[in-house]
């Protein structure tokens, strides 16, 4: 076997190794570039999602690959349309939310005391409140449209990762290289963007991809409630109108199937993404599957105990 | 003891957080709340009934501090208002009488996602790698994927409309007349089958891989061994030792999951048309009736409160360390 540290790379190089080297990660991978891509440059060849082209309620058929919704309009060119916003929305909102909760849960860990007693007091208020009915009373109050939406998601999604961030943080407060920077005399602000995020850049990364997966589902289910700016093609006005238009009574399933399959498959892949991630920068997980392909080469059948690999 | 009390004090500050919210969401919309809030009352409500109106929200002519009370005092005396959509019910009877449905919707689908995600954990963790293992995390997690209220519209599409075998909306038929007997309480669970399953499937992967992967660790550890090496029962060891240990992250998550799953039934209500708060809600979103989505927000927010400080006390039986340190 030889060392795993003749190949250091370093960098997004090391990112792309990694990830082709994992099966998950790489399949993840790949979904999200092919629904970026669609969000980037499908909405140029499908032409106007809101144009009538045609009889409404047509079935799927060659002229209309994902048939037309009750009134006329092209179904396919409304989902691919309304893939930008709402992965605009979804991965603009992912990176607030964890930035927001950075800065609060690391400042709590990191000061502890009355800081960190009053900044746990907002954030465990904020993960106690049930998040969709405050987003949906703040959305009915403001103007529609994507801003408000990003606004209310963020509101209610960056306490959990305040949470998580301050409980990190509080295990890094009291390790050596932290003490180090101290005693040499850095900055409090310094120490935080120097020492301690970097030290968690791991796990800040699972973040963003979990608050992603939490705003694109809530941001579609709020669209579905009307709560969305209406007359915007996005995926969750999609099915507002797909329900609205009583698609289920009709039988008119292809007017809301495939953006429901859409989210799925982004949020399926972003879940991907994050276990393979887990997998990459995990050491323990990886010294399980170096045991696992150990066996299997040397022809042992694990028993019926439970495998725990300690390094 | 204090543990639970200091618990108690934290539920109340949040209570207090949702209130005080409540009373400032209003203020945020650009012109003046009052018109915008009773706009759609006009011409139905004489001079006086909006002037009580207006003190309810505390929209006064008083400063700022003085309107905070003023509407406090009413929502301790449960006056929450005149509902628009409904008029001229108060909101607080519009929302009693959804309420009950929604406990119903919520609270079975989210017992019985757990039970079942935890059970099905625990399976998936004492056979490692047998066929449960292998399979139930990975078709769950794909099925998390998907937004709870789009499976509500596949299920009730596919089961309702094209094959018949459940009704295609409401809490009960038309042409059922409420009561104790067994035609109404079978026709009850027909229809609340669906949105129940729905919220089940949507949810209980996460239930499923959290306590699997708690089992598998707990299951390693030195105290498992003895048990096992005592000779008892698997069924003993892996229920009264390991499972008893590895539910508590779970147990935790459960007041965490509560708003969640909550969020989620009150999407599946309105695929279902099913009468309970989320319904309401939206109708009230949709209709512009402002004091009775207030109201909705405030009485969810309560209840889950209140049902995470049940939660808390579960942990107090469950985990006797807690017992120790409140002592």
């Amino acid at each position: 076997m030889s060392d795993p540290r003749d190949n250091v790379r370093t960098g997004w190089s090391a990112w792309a190794w990694a990830i082709r080297r994992d099966r998950k990660a790489s399949i993840g991978a790949a979904l999200l570039l092919f629904f970026a891509a669609l969000a980037l440059i499908g909405p140029w060849f499908t032409g106007d999602p809101d144009a009538l082209v045609g009889v409404p309620l047509q079935a799927p058929s060659a002229a209309h690959w994902l048939g037309t919704t009750a009134q006329g309009q092209d179904v396919f060119a409304q989902l691919v349309v309304g893939t930008r916003i709402s992965l605009a929305i979804g991965f603009g909102v992912g990176l607030f939310v964890v930035l927001l909760g950075a800065l609060v849960g690391v400042t709590a860990g990191y000061f502890g005391g009355k800081v960190d007693a009053l900044l746990s007091l907002v954030f465990n208020v904020f993960l106690v409140i049930p998040g969709l009915p405050l987003a949906i009373v703040i959305a009915a109050y403001l103007p529609s449209g994507p801003l408000t939406l990003a606004l209310v998601l963020v509101v209610t999604g960056w306490a959990w990762n305040a949470r998580v961030l301050r409980a990190q943080t509080l295990a890094y407060r009291n390790r050596d290289f932290v003490s180090a920077a101290i005693v040499t005399g850095e900055s409090s602000a310094r120490i935080i963007v120097r020492e301690i995020l970097p030290a968690m850049s791991s796990l800040l990364l699972a973040q963003v991809i979990g608050s992603t997966i939490y705003a694109i589902g809530a941001q579609v289910g709020l669209e579905f409630l009307g709560l969305g700016d209406v007359s915007r093609v996005t995926w969750g006005t999609n099915l507002y109108w797909a329900q609205n238009d009583s698609a289920l009574l009709t039988g008119a399933w292809w007017t809301f199937a495939p953006t429901g399959l859409a989210v799925a498959l982004v949020g399926f892949a972003l879940s991907l993404l994050n276990s393979g991630f887990d997998e990459i920068t995990n050491p323990r997980l990886e010294m399980e599957r170096a045991w696992r392909r150990e066996l299997r080469r040397t022809g042992q059948v694990p028993g019926e105990s439970t495998p725990v690999v300690r390094g | 003891m204090l543990y639970l009390l200091k618990r108690l004090g934290f539920y109340l500050i949040a209570a207090f957080a949702a209130l005080t919210l409540n009373f400032f969401l209003p203020r945020l919309m650009p012109g003046d709340p009052a018109t915008a809030l009773f706009a759609r009352f006009r011409g139905r409500l004489g001079p006086e009934a909006l002037e009580a109106l207006r003190e309810t929200f505390g929209l006064t002519e008083g400063p700022l501090i003085t309107q905070y009370f003023t509407y406090l005092a009413h929502v301790f005396r449960g006056d929450l208002g005149i509902s628009i959509a409904y008029f001229p019910a108060p909101v607080s009877e519009v929302i009693g009488n959804g309420l009950v449905w929604t406990v119903f919707i919520a609270g079975s689908s989210l017992v019985l996602s757990f039970a079942l995600g935890t059970l099905l954990g625990i399976a998936a963790a004492w056979w490692r790698r047998g066929w449960i293992d292998t399979w139930l995390p990975a078709t769950f997690t794909l099925l998390g994927a998907f937004p709870y209220f789009w499976l509500a519209m596949v299920a009730l599409y596919l089961l309702g409309f094209t094959l018949g075998w459940f009704p295609l909306g409401h809490a009960y038929g038309d042409d059922i007349s409420p009561g104790w007997n067994a035609t109404f309480i079978g026709d009850l669970f027909r229809h609340a089958a669906l949105p129940i399953g729905t919220v089940v499937l949507g949810t209980m992967g996460g239930w499923l891989l959290s306590m699997r992967n708690t089992m598998i660790g707990v299951l390693g550890s030195d105290f498992v061994n003895l048990a096992r090496a005592k000779g008892l029962s698997p069924a003993r060891v892996v229920l009264r030792y390991a499972a008893r240990n590895a539910l508590l992250p779970s147990v935790t998550g459960f007041g965490m999951a509560l708003g969640f799953v909550l969020g989620g039934s009150l999407l599946t209500e309105v695929v279902f048309s099913y009468p309970g708060q989320g319904y309401l809600f939206v109708q009230a979103v949709r209709n512009q009736d402002y004091p009775l989505m207030q109201g909705v927000f405030l009485v969810i927010t309560l209840a889950v409160l209140a049902a995470n400080w049940c939660v808390d006390l579960l942990y107090l039986w469950l985990d006797p360390r807690t017992r120790d340190t409140a002592s």
